[in-house]
């Protein structure tokens, strides 16, 4: 199973997310996030060898919501304002408790920097619109769509 | 793929019948050379459900340019019943006053041909643009409060522009009842580095030459004659807007839950415009815009000593000159007669730009006699127009017009259809100088990726809502 898919979306991009579990399936969403704004399928060795993994600054964030679909957006709002308003950049997350209200999660990251983290793509915002959240025969999927 | 049936009225007009939950009809406006373009995309279905939304009055409108957004289409206006009515940031965007400005000069494109590289790098370098980027202006807690209440007049007053340039700003470039307190404390610290940057995506800074006129008249009073060089600047309210928008969505949500506001599509939340929530939401809003005519008003001052400084000219020879700023992202308190009676209403214009006819007391009193100036920004390779707005945009579309040509193509299919090209060089042939910061950008920012600019201002013309004034060819183009 893929960790997310795009689909067409004429003025922004639309994305499919899967997981086995919910907290598979948060944290895949934060790995598409990521993926979308920064050139980083390339360097995706990189990022987590374990030299850099020891440098890494850990965040643990508790996001609220009333049900899931509204829970995920929540959660991606919020790691999307580290980044564009913080400058931080999420580089692996990890769910530990996940409620249909509340979801607490650690991530590990680092300082945004221009070099080490060309910027593909600017995501201005996570959307409500056609926003689902459904469990499947394999899992989990959720269908969003990214403000670009 | 949209199931909704729609009827033709005319030759500029298509009918969404009432139906369901709508409470009120849609109307599109686009003819039969881009109307099948409906079919590739869920922009009637939006139509549909804005209708749905309490206190809409007459129709769900979609401009020619229409195209699938989150919760309103891009393209889209509704206006709202002050009691009964609602206002929802959906409807306005992300991008608080995204809105274009354009800039008349003195010059003609022999003044400037033989240095057009050294000008468009000295603009590419110097105007902030692209991703992270951050303006030459650092602002304290207190000037930035005083920026989102006072908007283009406070970058006057500190020097970056002249008075007479808020005079041909919509709104004098300040929107009344903006209030700081109501932005979230997230909204005030992104806002702080990013006043005097462009962005990036579809926002740019362009020199173009003026290469028809349509209506003297017009023209001469905005200004304009074949052959004049003249810049336009597309951008608006950067962080700042998107941050005011995400947080009043997310309380909007919450608020359409509580008093039972039923939501065809949850980005459509709002709240009514009685209520305090609706309320903060105008005065956050109008914070939003008056940073974002600050913004437009820093970077024209900067563009202004650039051509100053590569061009070794004075400014008395140059002679830039504000022609009109106009915002295509808002949702404003507006006067219009329905049936007879005078009644103000909250327009929302999402992608759309206001379009309002000679005579009215918003247009700048030298325009009086013509009607507002209305400014279309095209792709890269087609330019832009000036249109005029007309009586009739009062009567059918509450004073709006198009604002852009609008998408076709998703940015992954233009990504992909610009595989193994250089838009650039193609550009480049046409005679179009572009630089931009990323060789993405320029991708999902390809001509073919809009519709054709001229099919979709001529359902605008024929329609009467707003008549065409002049045809602007791109010259020189700067990107995020």
């Amino acid at each position: 199973m893929p960790k997310y898919k795009l689909f067409n979306h004429t003025a922004d991009i639309g994305c499919e997310i899967f997981g086995k579990t919910r907290k598979e399936l948060f944290a895949n969403g934060v790995t598409a996030l990521f993926d979308l704004i920064l050139d980083r399928k390339s360097q995706q060795g990189t990022f987590l060898a374990a030299a850099v993994w020891t440098t890494l600054e850990e965040k643990s964030i508790t996001i609220n919501g009333n049900g899931l679909e509204d829970l995920l957006i929540n959660f991606l709002r919020e790691v999307l304002y580290l980044f564009n308003g913080k400058k931080w950049v999420a580089i692996d997350c990890r769910p530990l408790e996940i409620t249909r209200k509340r979801i607490v999660a650690q991530l590990h990251g680092e300082p945004y920097n221009l070099k080490k983290h060309p910027v593909t793509m600017v995501i201005k915002a996570v959307t409500y619109h056609g926003l689902s959240v459904k469990k499947t025969a394999h899992g989990w999927k959720a269908r969003v769509i990214f403000d670009v | 793929m949209s199931e909704l049936k729609l009827e033709r009225i005319d030759a500029n007009r298509l009918l969404l019948p009432q139906t369901g939950g709508m409470r009120v009809p849609g109307i599109i406006y686009t003819n039969d050379k881009i109307s099948a373009l409906l079919q590739s995309d869920e922009s009637t279905k939006q139509v549909a459900n804005v209708a749905h939304l309490p206190g809409i009055v007459n129709y769900s409108l979609a401009m020619p340019d229409v195209h699938w957004g989150y919760g309103f289409p891009i393209g889209g206006v509704a206006a709202f019943d002050l009691e009964e009515g609602i206002v929802s940031p959906g409807g306005v965007g992300y991008d608080i006053n995204c809105g274009c400005r354009l800039i008349a000069t003195k010059l003609s494109l022999g003044d400037i041909k033989s240095r057009i590289t050294d000008l468009t790098t000295a603009l590419y370098q110097h105007i902030p643009s692209g991703v992270g980027s951050t303006g030459s202006v650092k602002l304290s807690g207190k000037d930035q409060k005083k920026v989102l209440e006072e908007g283009s007049g406070w970058a006057v007053k500190n020097g970056f522009g002249l008075a007479e340039d808020l005079s041909t700003t919509e709104d004098g470039g300040a929107m009344k009842g903006a209030d700081p307190e109501k932005v979230s404390a997230r909204a005030l610290e992104r806002g702080k580095q990013q006043l005097g940057t462009l962005g990036s995506g579809n926002h740019f800074l362009e020199i173009e030459v003026v290469q028809e006129i349509f209506d003297e008249t017009a023209a001469a009073a905005f200004g304009l004659h074949k052959g004049q060089v003249v810049i336009m600047i597309h951008s608006g309210s950067r962080g700042l807007g998107y941050q005011i928008c995400d947080d009043y969505l997310a309380l909007m949500v919450k608020h359409s839950q509580e008093t039972g506001i039923v939501l065809p599509d949850r980005q459509l939340a709002c709240a009514y415009l009685s209520s305090p929530r609706g309320k903060d939401y105008l005065a956050a809003m109008a914070c939003g815009a008056n940073y974002a005519w600050a913004n437009r008003q820093l970077l024209m001052h900067h563009t202004r000593e650039i051509f100053e400084k590569s061009l070794r000219m004075a400014p008395r020879e140059l002679g830039m000159r504000l022609v009109y700023d106009v915002c295509h992202n808002i949702a404003k308190i507006e006067s219009f007669t329905l049936q007879g009676k005078t009644k103000n209403l909250c327009v929302h214009r999402k992608g759309a730009t206001r379009a309002f006819p000679a005579g009215h007391d918003s247009v700048p009193v030298r325009y009086r006699s013509v009607g507002q100036p209305v400014l279309i920004p095209g792709d890269m390779g087609t330019g832009s127009y000036v249109l005029v707005g007309q009586e009739k945009a009062m009567a059918e579309t509450f004073g709006s017009a198009c604002h852009g040509a609008g998408r076709v193509m998703s940015r992954t299919q233009a990504t992909k259809a610009a595989r193994g090209r250089s838009i650039a060089r193609e550009l480049s042939d046409k005679g179009i100088l572009v630089m931009a910061g990323s060789r993405g950008t320029l991708s999902e920012e390809m001509p073919e990726a809009y519709k054709n600019l001229n099919d979709v201002v001529q359902v605008m013309h024929e329609a009467g809502i707003a008549k065409k004034v002049a045809r602007l060819k791109a010259v020189a183009c700067i990107k995020g």
